[in-house]
Parts: structure tokens; sequence; C-alpha cells
């Protein structure tokens, strides 16, 4: 087994109940320092495909391997979601706590850090995402750009080997996107990016696929 | 409802172990809902309104909340004196209020606000992370903690939800008017409330377990139970219970 190879998906299929299947046959591999895009219609799947891999929507066939092992039950995922950063597409979905700092700190306390560690964590991805001294405000209190970095570092605080960006451009203005492809440029991410703005996936992947009936192919 | 708005103050009350300040809350609470002479009830009326002055909480928004629960006690004022048998002191031509019903409903008013104001200064002068983990430490079942916590966050996102769906309304001309259109439009209001608070509340689900929520709270900064917290809560667990036992062995 190759050990660079963080997500390996083989001949995946899902669908949502009463519906036909959305994906049919799906195959994706991602290795560790890959940039990779995905563009497609609304409702081809992307965001299913990022739930699938989190494990919190089960495969009807196919196998998910991630980091080496192959993960089927709920038990496999919880190692799954502590290596993983997922981004969702609504960042108010994401945020739940009442102060931004027990927002990052969320995370990782459930991982078992200690308080005192957590608080030095918390200061530096807050300087990481351009939000220093933000610790004791709130959340749903912050615009849209600054709710998108704050999701951003409460996943980047667990320094996930791996991210999954679920269209995170989207609603940003020009020099958010900037600030965002710049955090991106970092040496050493992997990840996969969603979104409808190939100018923005330009910047920041370099290998773009999409989803045709069912399954992902290169785009042009 | 627990708000956040008092959590950010920095008084003495704020920094008390919130354990303590549950106890506390709940054994003031009881025993006020039990106590059944003006004197007493005045008192314990009397401690809520020292405890919300000791936790310096902000007047405006204090007052606010207040008025808002007393609307509900003015119906009280509206049927209680004219229902009660007793002494007769006015009458609205028929209506005829007693000496009895009167004290009844000024004892429910005194009662309700000593027992909000008093939960308003102990538990909402704390995040609600630090309270569902007190809760927990007090051993309470699992269940009962997921619910706590659960309830407080899906309401705020069932009111934003309500904000939304009201505002596209709006903004698509609806006026309520008292028409069948209206009810309609109301019912499909309450059925999109109810769909996309479930489905937001999925997500919310969705978005913890993937920060790895496996059904346990942390917080950030541990509870250290100190002398002070013990003195203080002494104190207060003695005046309540002082109070309790005089209004009952009738020495008052
Ligand atoms: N919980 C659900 N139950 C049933 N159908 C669903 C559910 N969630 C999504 N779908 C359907 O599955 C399809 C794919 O949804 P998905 O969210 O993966 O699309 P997407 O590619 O991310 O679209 P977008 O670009 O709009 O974000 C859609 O047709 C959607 O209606
Ligand atoms: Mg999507």
């Amino acid at each position: 087994m190759d050990e660079n190879i963080i997500i390996d998906i083989k001949r995946l299929s899902f669908g949502y109940p009463g519906k036909p299947e959305l994906l049919d046959k799906f195959e994706l591999r991602v290795k560790k320092g890959e940039r990779l895009g995905i563009i497609g219609p609304n409702g081809c799947g992307k965001t299913t495909v990022f739930y699938l891999i989190m494990g919190l929507l089960k495969a009807l066939h196919g196998t998910i391997n991630i980091l080496g092992r192959e993960r089927s039950r709920e038990n496999d995922f919880i190692e799954v979601r502590a290596n993983i950063g997922f981004l969702f597409q609504d960042s108010d979905n994401q945020l739940f706590c009442p102060s931004i700092e027990e927002e990052i700190a969320f995370g990782p306390l459930n991982f078992g850090y200690k308080g005192h560690q957590v608080k030095d964590m918390i200061k530096e991805v807050l300087n990481t995402v351009g939000l220093d001294g933000y610790e004791k405000r709130i959340p749903y209190t912050l615009s849209g750009g600054e709710k998108r970095r704050l999701a951003l570092a409460t996943i980047l605080v667990m320094k996930p080997k791996i991210l999954l960006l679920d269209e995170p451009e989207n609603g940003l203005d020009e020099d958010a996107v900037d600030k965002f492809v710049e955090i991106l440029q970092e040496p050493g991410l992997s990840y996969i990016i969603i979104s409808q703005n190939r100018d923005f996936l330009k910047r920041t992947t370099n290998t773009l696929y999409t989803i045709k009936q069912g399954r992902a192919i290169m785009a042009k | 409802m627990i708000y956040n708005d008092f959590t950010s103050g920095d008084s003495f009350i704020h920094r008390f172990d919130p354990r303590i300040k549950i106890l506390i809350a709940l054994f003031f609470s009881i025993i006020t809902a039990l106590s059944n002479k003006i004197p007493a009830i005045l008192s314990f009326f009397v401690l809520a309104i020292i405890l919300v002055l000791i936790s310096k909480l902000k007047f405006k928004i204090l007052f606010s909340r207040l008025t808002i629960v007393n609307i509900f006690i003015l119906f009280i004022w509206f049927i209680l004196p004219f229902s009660y048998p007793g002494k007769i002191v006015f009458h609205i031509g028929s209506l005829q209020a007693s000496r009895e019903g009167l004290i009844n409903a000024l004892e429910i008013t005194l009662k309700y606000n000593a027992i909000i104001l008093c939960n308003i200064a102990l538990l909402s002068t704390n995040p609600i992370f630090q309270l569902t983990h007190a809760i927990r430490h007090l051993g309470a079942p699992d269940k009962f903690v997921h619910l706590f916590f659960l309830i407080h966050r899906y309401a705020f996102v069932i009111f934003d939800e309500y904000k939304c769906i009201r505002d596209a309304l709006r903004a698509r001309g609806f006026r309520p008017k008292t028409n069948f259109f209206t009810y309609r439009t109301y019912a499909y209001l309450v059925a999109n409330l109810l769909l996309k608070s479930y489905e937001r509340s999925e997500q919310v689900h969705r978005a913890m377990i993937c920060r790895g929520f496996t059904g346990k709270y942390w917080v950030l900064e541990h509870f250290a139970l100190k002398w002070r917290d013990i003195f203080v809560a002494i104190t207060i667990f003695t005046a309540i219970t002082t109070l309790a036992i005089i209004q009952w062995m009738k020495i008052l």
C-alpha cells in the first residue's frame, strides 16, 4: 500500500433514499501534497462525496480507504475526523459555540488535548487566519467572511492531514478570497476544493475533476 | 432562555463556581416556590435583587427580559383577584375583587420575579458550555445534559430560520390580513420552519461529529472550587434555609 495515498475511493455507489443513484462506481484517489479541485453543476453530488468521506453518510457499495485503512463503520471514522478537516458549504451550520475561543477549542478538547495546550493552539490558529485577538467575540456576530475564516480556523487547529473545502470562496469579497488563497499557499497542505469558480480553482489547485453521471472525470 | 448577553461581565458572581451556582439556583427556586407568606417571599425577592446587584448585570437588557415575563403575570392580575372567595375590597360592575385574591396575585408576582432574577443572576452569567459541563459534573444523566445543551442551541437555529422566512415573505410583499390566503401562508411558514430547522439541526450535528463529538462536553477552563466559593455558598444556603425555617415554624 502506497504510504502517500490519503484517500482512496473505489467503485463507490450512493443514492439518497427513494432517489436514483447519485454516485455510480465513483473513484477518486488523493495523495499527500495534492491540491485537487472539483467543479460541476448544482446537485451533481459534490457535497455528497465529502459527506461520504467524513462518514456522515454510508456508501451502498464500494470501499473507502483513508490513511491506509478501509473505513466502513462509525468507529472507523472517528480517527478519520481527527485527520480530515471539513469546511461546510454554509459556515453558519458549522459554528455553534457561544464564543470564538470555545468554538476553536471544541475539536481539540474532544480529541483529548488539555486546556492550557488548547489556549496556545487557539492563539496560533487565529493568527494564521488573520483574526488575532478575537478570542472572546461571539461567532454569530461576525461577518460572512470572518465566519468562513473562523470555520477554517476550527479545522486548521487540528492540523489535519487533508482539508475538504466546500465552496470556500463563495460569498467572499476579493480581499477575503486573496487572503484565503494565501492561507492555502502554505507548503505541505493537501486539500480538495469544491467550487464553481474556475479562476479561484486555477489559483489554488493543480488537478481539476468534474462529476458526470455519478463519476469523477478529469476536467479540462 | 439563557442568552449570552450577560456572560461577558466580570463580577464576583461571574467567577463563582458554576456547580455551586446551579445548586443554589435550584434550592432557591424550590424554596421560593413553596413559600406562602408575603414577608418570607419578600425577603427572597430582596435576596434575588442583591444577587443581581452583585453580578452587575446590564439593567437595560435585564429590564426588557423582565417586562416580557411579566406580561404573563399581568393576566393573573386580571383573573385571580376576581375569582378568589374572601373579603371584598372593591368591585368593577358585578366583578368583585377579594383581599385574598389580591394577596395571592401579589405572592405569585413576587415569587415569579424572585426566581427569574435569581436564575438570571446565577445562571446566565456563565457560558452555556460551562453550565452544561457543570450539570454533567453534578451527576445529571447524559440524556438530560444533551437536552439542556441542544435546546439552547436549536432555539437559536429555529429563531434564525423564522426571521429568514419572515423576511423572505415580506420581501415578496406579503401583508398579513384575516383571510384564507394569510392563514395558508402562515401554515406554509410553520411547515417550512419545521423542515428547515430539522435540516439545519442535522447539519449542526454533523459539524459537531466532524470535530470529534461523541456525546461529552468539555470545557476550556476547568472549575476549581475555592475556599471563597465554599464560604459564599454556605452563607447563601444558610440565609435561604433560615428564611425557610422561620416561615414554616410560623415565627413570622
Ligand atoms: N438529505 C438529502 N435527502 C435527499 N436528497 C438529497 C439530500 N441531500 C442532497 N440531496 C440531493 O442529492 C443531490 C446532490 O446533492 P449535493 O448536495 O451533493 O449536490 P452538490 O453537487 O453539492 O450541489 P451544489 O453545487 O448545489 O452544492 C441533489 O439533487 C440533492 O437534491
Ligand atoms: Mg454542494
